[in-house]
């Protein structure tokens, strides 16, 4: 551990190398935090099985690179797709779950979260598997030595930063998105006024799922994907709101990238096996620190 | 004029558990009575009932602090983990050097005397026990502070923090794992004197609930769950409240872990000791399932999911996992109240629970 | 007669808001004091600033001369100082009597007296003190299912069982059965008289706090407008402007 802290101060371009790859597994964070700010912001559900959608994403696009078809293009069929299916289980599971109290939300979604790992180990074996690109890896000297930059981070990377933009303005221009934002403001006051808020919920909670989805496909490519990495993700989304807040899209960005690096730097620092208790030590951190601010206004983080 | 909907009002259970009824008497004779004569009618499965004795123990532990106070933990798993290593090395680490018998160099050639293990499984139980509160002291600065969602995901993290932590930590066997000391005799005679432990804390954890659900704990706890802040205003020691009901849970987790290594007789951290997605999660289950927050809920629901899930398993073909958390989804979406709350509003006599009819004078009085 | 409470200037904003600025108020000793002012004046903030809800900007708070403003509700409350809440809070899934018993006094309970049970003197003064409210007829029902004033009265028994020194009433007769308010207001006389209790109540009834009050502070945009005898404050031009909303 130490002579790792020690190759960090020998070797800046190491640095330099970490805080890159931080910012792309950073940037895919981002999109699978802002599902989670969304459907917990407007519907107050707390979805345990966000990072089973991810993994989900990532088996569309696995599936049809080994089905000889490029993995980009499973951007659009996992997008779809995940819309589908979180519409269906909004309409079975969530729609009952929303308006009672938030342990009910988290433990089905944690039922839902067992299925989905199952379903997709008995489909798909417990292999870790990556979705395989075929983009070229670039050198760029820096520093005294040199960083690796893999083109497809570099696109992921882009591709995020797109798909952000199209949901913003989404949010800010369509019906639907202002209708979201409104439901998110008061589900009563927005029923009132003539918003179908079942609607909005069961649209908000797909979106969600459509765009772990994407999320996935980029981490199938860039990453690994296995049937049980599911929980990972879904606690990282989890540090990521719980840092930023839910309804501060530019906090969960911000939050994002910082659990990216931060991650990236741990698992460099202590060893690549200890990445779970990176992911879960950023968890606990952010939790204790949420509570002293808390405490200093008197109040719990609730 | 406002009035409640019902006539007869909701039924509510605390009055009801600060006595003992008829009912309870049976019930804890039924079970009392299976717990002597299961292993006597069914030898083969003496292993599987001792198991259902733990889930039982867990299914009321998780209650304490699910059921009774709110604090819904998804992480209790942590502290029957933690027993289970506490024990484990004391039972190594009384006679001979632990770092030295983990690595394997000693595991061949050391050999426990009759005496050395049985005192070595006290010693270990007792520290199990002790250890696992004192974590959970520790642990209640930590997470105590934080309410509904983020205490369950909070508490989720340190079980699966722990887990990875444990193998990574080379004098306790790493993710290797431990083998614990041998049973000094037979292979009957073992499973014989753990199924008497396992009943006995179970049994044990039972009567001490129901003596500590009579008491102003109890009472105290069941406020913090349904307003914690009107506790806090109304001067309650909520912190010292719910750092003793989480070092209860985590006492007599402790102990259920120190049992289940010794029992397998061989721990490792992510499938044995810390197994968040399986007993972590079974614990929540069974209690929801026989109604949280009552005495006899999480009890009834650990027998029936337990029966269940070994009669059926074999059955399901690889699907029992996809089973499990439908079963769950359902439980909670369509059935909250569970199998002891939905009697209960049923057939409220059965719990002594005294309703009176709402009388005119009474009307009056306070209208 | 000494003050139980001493508010001396103290200030509080939210983000730029300013709910209380520069307050000082007087609580006597075995006295009725009452707070009024329109809407968004400033009262709540300051009940809850004194009970120790949230931490204030600037000024003091004092309890039996002691400073309490670094205090929190739990300790605040166990000094004897006792609130009620604006939207009503009790226990809704306990029955009425263990919503009494478990307010009993914790100053002085010690670590393992949690673990003893509860004698039935106390039982017997949960059942007096319902009595007393007009909730015994409802002792072993579910509190959650009593109506909204069934509750606030049930509230204020609680209150009582815990023996405060000082009570902090936030609109003790809102929502409750005009026909009622007569009853409670002989029962939180009665409080005040009989129990010994120091009262201090926030009212939006003007009826209800110039009957019962013994002295009256008028907040307005979060600053003290009047203060003085109920009399004083019915002929004050500031007050009647305040709330016709003459500003």
């Amino acid at each position: 551990m130490l002579d790792n802290l020690n190759l960090l101060v020998l070797a800046p371009f190491l640095n330099v190398q970490l805080l890159v790859d931080g910012l792309f597994i950073g940037a895919i964070f981002a999109l699978a935090s802002f599902g989670l700010a969304l459907v917990w912001g407007v519907m107050n559900v707390k979805n345990l099985c966000q990072g089973e959608y991810v993994i989900m994403g990532g088996y569309f696009a696995w599936y049809m690179g080994a089905s000889g078809i490029h993995p980009m293009l499973a951007m659009p069929v996992a997008a779809v797709g995940m819309f589908g299916f979180g519409w269906v289980i909004y309409k079975m599971i969530i729609s009952r779950v929303v308006e009672k109290d938030m342990f009910t939300s988290l433990l089905a979604t944690f039922g839902l979260a067992i299925v989905i790992q199952q379903a997709l180990n008995l489909a798909f074996g417990p292999e870790v598997q990556v979705a395989n690109s075929g983009y070229s890896t670039h050198t760029i000297p820096m520093l005294g030595g040199s960083i690796t930059v893999a083109e497809i981070r570099l696109y992921s990377f882009l591709i995020c930063c797109a798909f952000a933009g199209c949901i913003i303005a989404f949010m800010k221009m369509s019906r639907m998105g202002q209708a979201i934002r409104a439901t998110a403001q008061d589900v009563r006051a927005a029923k009132v006024m003539g918003i179908d808020t079942e609607q909005v919920f069961a649209f908000t909670y797909a979106l969600n799922a459509a765009v772990c989805g994407v999320a996935g496909v980029l981490i199938s490519m860039i990453w690994v994907i296995q049937p049980f990495y599911g929980i990972t993700h879904s606690i990282r989304s989890f540090v990521v709101v719980t840092a930023a807040g839910f309804g501060n899209f530019p906090g969960v960005i911000m939050a994002a990238f910082g659990l990216g690096v931060a991650e990236q730097f741990g698992g460099f620092i202590f060893g690549a096996e200890m990445q779970q208790v990176t992911v879960v030590g950023a968890l606990l951190l952010v939790l204790i620190w949420r509570q002293v601010q808390m405490s200093r206004h008197r109040q719990a983080v609730q | 004029m406002t009035s409640v909907a019902d006539e007869r009002g909701k039924q509510v259970e605390p009055a009801a558990r600060r006595m003992i009824t008829p009912h309870d008497l049976i019930m804890f004779g039924a079970i009392v009575l299976f717990g002597i004569l299961g292993p006597l009618l069914f030898p083969n499965y003496t292993f599987q009932i001792a198991v259902l004795w733990l889930m039982v123990l867990f299914a009321q532990t998780w209650d304490v602090m699910g059921g009774q106070m709110g604090y819904n933990s998804l992480g209790n798993i942590f502290f029957f983990g933690a027993g289970m290593y506490i024990c484990a090395v004391t039972q190594i680490g009384l006679f001979t050097d632990v770092g030295a018998f983990t690595s394997s160099t000693d595991q061949g050639t050391f050999n426990f005397t009759p005496d050395q293990y049985y005192i070595g499984v006290a010693a270990g139980l007792v520290f199990a026990a002790f250890g696992s509160s004192l974590l959970a002291v520790a642990l209640g600065w930590i997470v105590f502070g934080l309410r509904g969602p983020y205490f369950a995901i909070g508490t989720l993290g340190i079980a699966l923090g722990a887990g990875e932590l444990v193998g990574a930590w080379e004098w306790v066997g790493g993710g290797g794992g431990i083998p614990i000391p041998v049973y000094p005799g037979s292979g009957d005679g073992k499973s014989f004197f753990y199924y008497c432990l396992c009943f006995g804390a179970a049994m044990a954890t039972f009567i001490f609930l129901k003596w500590l659900y009579s008491t102003r704990f109890g009472l105290a706890i069941n406020a913090i769950r349904d307003d914690e802040e009107k506790a806090e205003a109304m001067g309650v020691h909520t912190m010292r409240h719910k750092t003793v009901a989480w070092a209860i849970s985590a006492f007599f987790l402790g102990i259920s872990g120190g049992l289940f290594g010794n029992m397998t007789g061989f721990i490792e951290p992510l499938e044995v000791a810390f197994p968040a997605p399986t007993f972590g999660i079974f614990m929540v289950a069974m209690a929801l399932l026989g109604g949280k927050g009552t005495i006899w809920g999480p009890v009834i629901g650990a027998i029936l999911f337990h029966i269940v899930k070994e009669a059926t398993w074999t059955y399901f073909l690889g699907w029992q996992w996809v089973a499990l958390g439908v079963i769950i989804i359902v439980n909670i979406v369509f059935f909250q109240q569970g199998i002891v709350g939905w009697l209960q509003e049923k057939y409220p006599s059965w719990f002594g629970i005294e309703v009176e009819e709402r009388s005119s004078s009474a009307k009056e009085a306070a209208e | 007669m000494s003050n139980l409470i001493e508010v001396r200037n103290v200030s509080k904003a939210f983000g730029g808001v300013v709910a209380n600025d520069s307050i000082s108020i007087e609580v006597p000793e075995g006295q009725i004091t009452g707070l009024i002012g329109p809407n968004g004046s400033g009262k709540t903030t300051l009940f809850n600033s004194v009970v120790g809800y949230h931490p204030i900007d600037s000024g003091s708070i004092k309890f039996k001369d002691k400073e309490i403003s670094k205090l929190r509700v739990q300790q605040i409350a166990r000094l004897g100082m006792l609130r009620t809440f604006q939207q009503t809070r009790i226990y809704g899934n306990m029955n009425c009597i263990d919503n009494m018993l478990i307010s009993v006094p914790h100053r002085k309970a010690t670590f393992f007296d949690m673990f003893k049970p509860y004698p039935n003197e106390l039982r017997d003064k949960a059942e007096d003190l319902l009595e007393f409210v007009g909730l015994y007829e409802k002792r072993k029902l579910a509190s959650g299912d009593l109506s909204f004033g069934q509750q606030k009265l049930l509230e204020f028994a609680m209150a009582l069982m815990n023996e405060p020194e000082v009570l902090l009433l936030d609109e003790p007769t809102a929502g409750i059965n005009p026909t009622l308010i007569n009853g409670l207001i002989d029962r939180l006389k009665l409080a005040n008289t009989e129990f010994g209790i120091t009262l201090f109540i926030i009212e939006h009834n003007m009826r209800v706090i110039m009957n019962m009050a013994d002295n009256i502070y008028c907040l307005a945009h979060g600053e003290l407008l009047a203060s003085g005898t109920p009399d004083q404050i019915q002929n004050d031009q500031s007050v009647i402007d305040a709330y016709l909303g003459a500003h």
